[in-house]
């Protein structure tokens, strides 16, 4: 039984993170069409951005208390600011060629870890953080680490922030309609380009926080830990429809789930690649899922 | 069947023969047959390179660089099949280069069996995984299709990595065993064969694109790349020659992971990643996607520059410089990616692209000035 | 025609995917009442419409009351004052009712005019929250409609607003497009010849992707002749009951 808890923490864990950075690659590929591979690059910004900052390296900021809140911040905000950066100088001049916009966040998404492990080594860093969220708490039994709980706190945040953005502001409005025809929103008068900047700055900075969090998750931060979330958060995409932020939460929390107790309790490796198999089956039984509706 | 789709372009890429002399193009249009005899004594050669390659010409070192360069300007040609010349993105690519390699390495490693055989069996393997994967891949168009190819691919890099019943030996990878390979291929010294054999991989690719490109088939290709939809309209499903391309891709894909296998001596994990298929990417687009030199010129200089950007990374002269220039300088992936990057912004049309662009532009200048 | 048009459109040209659908479209739209862009199935009627509000790619020229906006991008030509109603309405089908129209207010074009919308539409009051995809085909047409007429535009460019629609709706939508019309000029791309008729002063016949034909539209329709090789209606009498339709 608490090995049960346990596993459906850290798949409850696993999952906001995947939430975290399957929510914003959702958005941009519903409203511009760009599956961003740059976006697994964006996690690891804000990741190393925490790290670095958490490390003592910005005044104010440390491993403890409001010192790592203000990393954190920090972090999210680097990761944020990179993604707009990403969108007006990668993406925007390529507008009018959609595959060229894919194949332009292919390179960017090499040329960010090969980066980041220049400056900082391609080993793995461990990462700092407060007492209080490296301990456990108990729970049924089971010894469950706080961090998952602080995931899962985060990912429901964003996800609240998300719907009533989407649900109740203009912009919210023009992103919502711009999923479903991007043509007509600026037949409507509507700068729909705006709205590009936004969704990438809204992905960057929920990828950001996820990096930044996940450093928590998995101890160390590294170059390559973005793009490897990155496939998982492709299958989240899928399987939640493009373009919704509600089914990425529900498809995320199946996912993370499924491939920590395929991962326990059949042989290791099994959960990842079940998960892997389920994206391909997923689109060949149900094509449409690429084109689905926000809600 | 070969009226009924259109081709724009067909002239596009060689207007450099009809401007010239005729004598002259009759000449140019031997070079290709020029730079093969070149590259085919070249191991007998012992010219110095001096900046191209760190030894005379001749040397091992030299020849594994320059077969390396050749098998990659091939793998990037046949995935073009894909990309340029049927309009596939495939993010999946590396599964069958890595089959072809690993399947021939198990045969000869797990079956005992005869290098001759395990050669045949392994590019078998390789085809019917293509046949079978790209049967289900291609009932997804547009990006569904990439992501698919990419899950399955990710799929085969996932179980090779867990090295199920130790056959793959997970991140190591497997060594071919020597003995069971004939002796010419083995040892430092034969590493002209292997460069021959590299060469000949070379050509064999270029040459079944060439040809396939101008089938029937391959015209049906470039109406499926220009307009699938129109394809459709004229009667023809365009589900058969897709799966066809994608076939014939793999299974040079294949072909090129035996080669690699005989090339490294082993079957390495990084063969299956998704970057080894977006590396391939990069080349292709880098020298020109759909034009008959470009992937292969891309391949090519993508190998050579990735190679001689790590040995520059790790060098002296790199290590004093000041951490602003050292740090991308020392990260031979984050120039490639800028570089990239940069063509898709730049040079739409990749490298291939650039001597017309360069004679458009002069002769824009020429009209000016008269 | 003495005085300026409106929109005044001259040798517009459209390529896409390498294939030329327009090859020069002159059109011009008075600056009072109602202008028809008529023409058989596949003459290039909503290209023209899409190629004025760079939706598609285009070459030639389109001045907007006099200012050449061939360059603008199609949210800074909209805002000078362009409602559009496209040929498949264009409605957000997940949005609600409200929404969609919510969407279609411009700032800094005065107070959005519900009171006129929905005087003019009285269901789409009734049905604010309701998901517009769930509308009826003439429902969904009125939300296109009174997106036009939500800010003072100076013109109204309607694709084919009649399309599908019932007989009665049909009337509707013309009694409306009538009474917009007596604010601010229409373009307007119809089949229902019997809706031309009613409505349209001037029209604009095209033709293979060329502007076959200009003048007055009653003109035009009275020619039997005129009317069967150009818009491909047949011999007699033009139909009376507007629900029937001048398909080729």
């Amino acid at each position: 039984m608490s090995t049960l808890v346990l596993l459906t923490m850290t798949g409850l864990g696993l999952g906001a993170l995947y939430f975290l950075v399957a929510s914003g690659l959702s958005l941009i590929f519903g409203l511009m069409d760009v599956l961003n591979f740059a976006h697994g690059a964006l996690l690891s910004i804000g990741a190393y951005g925490t790290w670095w900052a958490a490390s003592g390296n910005l005044p104010g900021a440390g491993p403890g208390g409001a010192g790592f809140v203000l990393a954190v911040l920090f972090g999210t905000a680097v990761g944020t600011a990179a993604a707009v950066l990403l969108e007006l100088a990668v993406v925007r001049p390529l507008y009018t060629r959609p595959r060229e916009q894919v194949l332009a966040t292919v390179g960017v998404g090499l040329a960010v870890p090969a980066l980041l492990s220049g400056i900082w080594g391609s080993d793995a860093h461990p990462f700092p953080g407060p007492e209080a969220l490296s301990g456990t708490f108990g729970l049924l039994g089971a010894q469950v680490p706080v961090n998952r709980v602080v995931l899962v706190g985060a990912a429901v945040v964003v996800l609240v922030a998300l719907r009533l953005f989407l649900g109740r502001t203009r912009h919210g409005l023009v992103v919502r309609a711009g999923v479903e025809d991007r043509a007509m929103v600026t037949a409507l008068g509507i700068d729909v380009r705006r709205a590009f900047t936004l969704v990438f700055a809204i992905g960057g900075c929920a990828a950001a926080l996820g990096g930044a969090l996940g450093g928590l998750y998995f101890g160390s931060v590294d170059p390559r830990q973005g793009t490897s979330l990155l496939i998982f958060a492709f299958v989240v995409v899928v399987t939640g429809g493009m373009g919704s932020v509600t089914g990425a939460a529900v498809a995320s929390v199946v996912i993370g789930l499924v491939q920590q107790l395929a991962n326990y309790y059949t042989a290791a490796g099994l959960g990842d690649l079940a998960v892997v198999v389920l994206l391909a089956v997923l689109l060949l039984i149900r094509p449409r899922g690429l084109t689905g509706r926000l809600a | 069947m070969s009226t009924a789709t259109d081709t724009p372009d067909r002239t596009a890429g060689r207007p450099a023969t009809a401007q010239a002399p005729a004598g002259r193009a009759r000449l140019l249009r031997w070079w290709p047959a020029a730079v093969l005899l070149v590259l085919v004594v070249a191991p007998f050669s012992a010219v110095p390179v001096p900046g191209l390659l760190d030894g005379p010409l001749g040397s091992a070192g030299s020849l594994q660089l320059l077969a390396t360069c050749l098998l990659f300007g091939a793998l990037a040609t046949g995935y073009d099949l894909l990309l340029g010349r049927t309009g596939l993105l495939s993010f999946g690519h590396a599964l069958y280069f890595a089959a072809g390699s690993y399947a021939t390495n198990l045969f000869l490693l797990e079956a005992g069996l005869p290098f001759a055989l395990a050669t045949v069996l392994g590019m078998l393997f390789g085809i019917a995984l293509a046949l079978a994967l790209g049967s289900v891949s291609l009932r997804v168009t547009g990006i569904g299709f990439s992501m698919v190819t990419l899950a399955f691919a990710q799929a085969g890099s996932i179980l090779v990595s867990r090295n199920p019943g130790g056959v793959t030996g997970g991140e190591e990878g497997r060594a071919a065993p020597s003995d069971l390979l004939p002796s010419s291929l083995v040892g430092i010294d034969n590493t002209a064969n292997l460069y021959w054999i590299a060469l000949a991989y070379l050509v064999l690719t270029l040459g079944v694109v060439h040809w396939a490109v101008r089938s029937p088939t391959g015209r049906v290709w470039e109406g499926i790349k220009e307009n699938e939809r129109r394809v459709e309209v004229l009667g023809l499903k365009p589900y058969g020659f897709k799966l066809t391309a994608f076939v014939v891709a793999g299974g040079l894909a294949a072909l090129g992971g035996i080669v690699h296998l005989l090339l490294t001596g082993g079957s390495t994990p990084q063969t299956t990643t998704s970057d080894f298929t977006l590396s391939l990417l990069v080349m292709v687009v880098l020298g020109g996607s759909g034009t008959r030199w470009g992937p292969m010129a891309g391949g090519i200089l993508y190998t050579w520059a990735d190679h001689r950007l790590g040995d520059l990374a790790g060098s002296g002269a790199v290590a004093d410089l000041p951490a602003v220039l050292r740090v991308p300088l020392s990260q031979p992936l984050f120039l490639l990616g800028v570089l990239f990057v940069a063509v898709v912004h730049l040079l739409p049309g990749g490298l291939a692209r650039l001597p017309s662009r360069l004679r458009a532009a002069s002769n824009r200048k020429e009209t000016v000035v008269s | 025609m003495t005085e300026q048009p409106l929109l005044d459109v001259r040798d517009l040209r459209v390529l896409i995917g390498g294939r030329h659908i327009l090859h020069g479209v002159d059109l011009d739209v008075s600056a009072h009442g109602v202008t028809a862009l008529l023409g058989r199935n596949g003459a290039g009627k909503t290209t023209a419409v899409r190629g004025v509000l760079g939706l598609v790619p285009r070459a030639g020229s389109v001045r907007f009351d006099g200012e050449e906006t061939a360059g603008l991008p199609t949210h800074a030509l909209v805002r000078r004052g362009i409602g559009y109603a496209p040929e498949d309405r264009g409605i957000f089908a997940g949005l609600t009712v409200a929404e969609n129209l919510r969407l279609a207010e411009r700032r800094g074009a005065g107070e959005p005019a519900y009171g006129l919308v929905h005087e003019l539409f009285p269901e789409l009051k009734q049905r604010a929250k309701q998901l517009a995809g769930t509308l009826s085909g003439g429902q969904q047409q009125m939300v296109a409609i009174g997106r036009t007429l939500l800010n003072a535009n100076r013109l109204i460019i309607a694709d084919e607003p009649t399309k599908g629609l019932a007989p009665k709706v049909v009337t509707e939508v013309a009694q409306v497009l009538e009474r917009a019309a007596e604010a601010v000029p229409v373009l307007l791309v119809e089949q229902n010849l019997a809706v031309v008729r009613r409505l349209a002063g001037h029209c604009v016949v095209l033709a293979d992707g060329r502007t076959a034909h200009r003048g007055p539209a009653a003109e035009l329709l009275g020619d039997a002749e005129a009317a069967r090789t150009l818009l491909g209606v047949g011999h007699g009498p033009l139909p009376a009951h507007p629900s029937v339709k001048a398909d080729s």
